[in-house]
């Protein structure tokens, strides 16, 4: 049976665990696009490199957990350590490098995460992702321990809202992440070091005339955004609860440049509003019953993410909440 | 050492090349290094194709278009329309592609880049724009012909054997055609009138309006030989492969790479650069695992980059 065009299913619309799985990948991109507002918008570094970044966390993790054995708890900071080292390695270089040649090396980098992820199978699982190793009946998974967390949250809800979502303890780890990141980095930005960024992000030479070390500036920018996105891989790890190569492809970032234009440069909450607005935007072509194929429909959701970048780039550059004063784009 | 590298990078990085060569025909033999070397300059030509284009937009427009593998892309499928739905010669694909990707590129500069030029847009407002754009063509190349993987009606069985080398029918077609234009490219660059223009207009744009070049005309017919060059690119590499719809963008990096090493904005440097890249990951295969040799050639990018962001055929300026 086909549906008729155009009509609106009020299922979806209503359905509670729809709506949570929208808002927590909405606040996964949240945490990502923090990051690039960091480099992008306060620092002027392009960096495409963060879905690298994404991968580097959560496969450090899942690995320190079922290859090393370490516990959860043990392997989340030291998987942040690892992959801030990483962004350290890769921006020490690379940092120097003109705007958009440093745009295309992180791009790069990220892909030959990617692909060290698909082809290192011994350690990374390759193809098949990694989740969980079984040795004769045991098995162990990386998400145990969040997993056992999660229930004991669940059940405290229990007992006041009866029925809970099984995904609403992730929903409200990530959401208290990205508003502590918030402000934290709304903070930092009005601290001298925040200033200094900015005056990089304005004219570099003349702020190495001053006698700031730029370089280092510009690496602890690109460091913090590399743990932010790491955070982000976490949370996409626990969400998917697996971790494949495909889901940390360079449109990630390129759906994080999205968000970020979306919800304006240089402005920490436009970030949150961007990432509601993509995914709702996104995500909402679900109601609309079109009679097209499910394949037309995912190519419509490019076309949509597309339209979005074009039509912002060229009609609003500062986005949704951006200052035109503040605006780096125009230069 | 450093001295004579920063001084002939040419041939200093050819020097190297051609030492990691002999290295492997000693280890090898030389017929796996021969052989790995023409399926290499295989993918070479469809990388500087694709890679003379794009340095010339890049040159003249300082747009850094993502959106041109998926020109590419374009062109292929253009190509499936033509050879397998409507049934006619490879030829005619090839002609229609080319025709239909020139348009493309033609199209975006008049709707897109030239309006946004003329308002002053910075480079990453343009960058972000071509993402975009590659967003678009992307989905509607997945809205008219889905993500099955498709191929062109080509002859992938039969092969030609010369000096105990075997190349297949279509990647002997490849080469040829391919070294032919990029000949022809090489020759309409260095000599014609338009040419001489295209590279006045990638030194200096201002410079060249003033010494009075019609600078619209030129970037418009720019535009033309890019988009062509890719379509054309496209259907070659469909031919030696096949299509899906993320074709243009596995093919943006390496092309990219080709830009980069030889120089942005050098339609020269783009044409070796690719050829020595698609030689290079080909000859990769005969140490690592053929599964590792894209990891390789962006490794090859990244560290070419880190160390000489000119180019191995720029010349040294701020970059």
């Amino acid at each position: 049976m086909t549906p008729p065009p155009l009509a609106f299913t009020l299922e979806a619309f209503t359905n509670v665990g729809f709506w949570t799985g929208v808002l927590a990948t909405a606040g996964i991109y949240a945490v990502v696009t923090l990051g690039l507002q960091l480099n992008v918008g306060f620092t002027g570094i392009v960096n495409f490199g963060q879905a690298g970044f994404m991968a580097v966390g959560g496969y450090s993790m899942a690995i320190l957990v079922l290859e090393a054995g370490l516990s959860f708890w043990l392997a989340l900071p030291l998987a942040v350590l690892i992959t801030m080292a990483f962004g350290v390695l890769i921006g020490l270089p690379s940092l120097r490098l003109r705007g958009d040649y440093f745009a295309i090396v992180t791009l790069a980098m990220a892909e030959v995460v990617r692909l060290v992820a698909q082809n290192a199978r011994g350690v990374t699982g390759g193809n098949k992702g990694l989740y969980c190793e079984f040795e004769g009946v045991n098995q162990a998974c990386f998400d145990d321990s969040w997993r056992s967390v999660s229930d004991w949250m669940l059940g405290v809800i229990e007992n006041l809202w009866p029925d809970p979502e099984p995904l609403l303890p992730l929903l409200i780890v990530i959401w208290v992440t990205v508003a502590i990141g918030v402000v934290a980095l709304t903070y930092l930005q009005g601290t001298p070091w925040g200033r200094v960024l900015r005056a990089i992000r304005e004219d570099e030479d003349a702020t190495r005339a001053l006698g700031k070390n730029t370089l280092l500036y510009k690496l602890q920018s690109l460091a913090i955004s590399a743990v932010l996105g790491a955070l982000a891989g976490f949370f996409l790890a626990l969400f998917l609860a697996t971790i494949h190569p495909d889901d940390y492809e360079p449109i990630v970032t390129f759906f994080a440049f999205g968000v970020l234009v979306l919800g304006g440069l240089a402005n920490y909450k436009g970030v949150v509003v961007g990432a509601i607005v993509l995914w709702a935007l996104l995500e909402g072509t679900r109601f609309v019953e079109l009679p097209i194929s499910e394949e037309r429909t995912a190519a419509l959701r490019f076309a949509i993410v597309g339209a979005v970048l074009i039509g912002l780039m060229a009609f609003r550059p500062q986005g949704l909440f951006g200052k035109r004063d503040e605006m780096v784009l125009g230069d | 050492m450093k001295g004579f590298f920063d001084a002939r990078p040419a041939l200093a990085a050819f020097g190297v090349l051609g030492l990691i060569a002999a290295a492997l025909v000693a280890a090898e033999g030389l017929h796996e290094v021969a052989q790995a070397a023409l399926n290499g300059l295989t993918l070479g030509t469809i990388y500087a194709l694709g890679a003379v284009g794009l340095t010339l937009v890049y040159g003249i427009l300082r747009l850094v278009n993502f959106a041109h593998g998926d020109f590419l892309a374009f062109g292929a499928y253009i190509a499936y329309l033509v050879n397998v739905t409507w049934g006619l010669p490879l030829a005619a694909a090839i002609v229609g592609a080319m025709a239909a990707t020139a348009l493309l590129g033609l199209a975006s500069e008049r709707l897109m880049w030239g309006p946004m030029r003329s308002k002053g847009a910075g480079w990453l407002q343009l960058l972000l724009m071509t993402i975009g754009l590659a967003f678009v063509i992307r989905s509607a190349i997945q809205w008219f012909w889905g993500s099955e993987i498709r191929t062109l009606d080509v002859n992938v069985t039969d092969s030609v054997s010369f000096l105990g080398l075997r190349i297949g029918q279509t990647e002997l077609m490849v080469v040829v055609v391919g070294i032919a234009v990029l000949v022809a490219v090489g020759l309409v660059v260095r000599f014609s009138l338009l040419g001489k223009r295209m590279r006045a207009l990638s030194d200096n744009l201002a410079l060249a309006e003033t010494a009075g070049i019609d600078t619209r005309q030129v970037i418009l017919l720019t535009w033309l030989f890019a988009g062509a060059l890719a379509g054309l690119a496209g259907v070659l590499s469909g031919a030696l492969t096949n299509l899906r719809p993320e074709l243009g963008f596995e093919l943006l990096l390496p092309i990219f790479a080709a830009v980069i090493l030889g120089g942005i904005g050098n339609p020269f440097g783009a044409l070796s650069a690719g050829l020595v890249l698609g030689v290079v990951i080909e000859l990769s295969t005969l140490v690592v695992e053929p599964r590792w040799k894209l990891t390789f050639g962006f490794l090859a990018l990244i560290i070419a980059l880190v160390i000489r962001p000119q180019g191995i055929f720029g010349q040294a300026r701020t970059v």
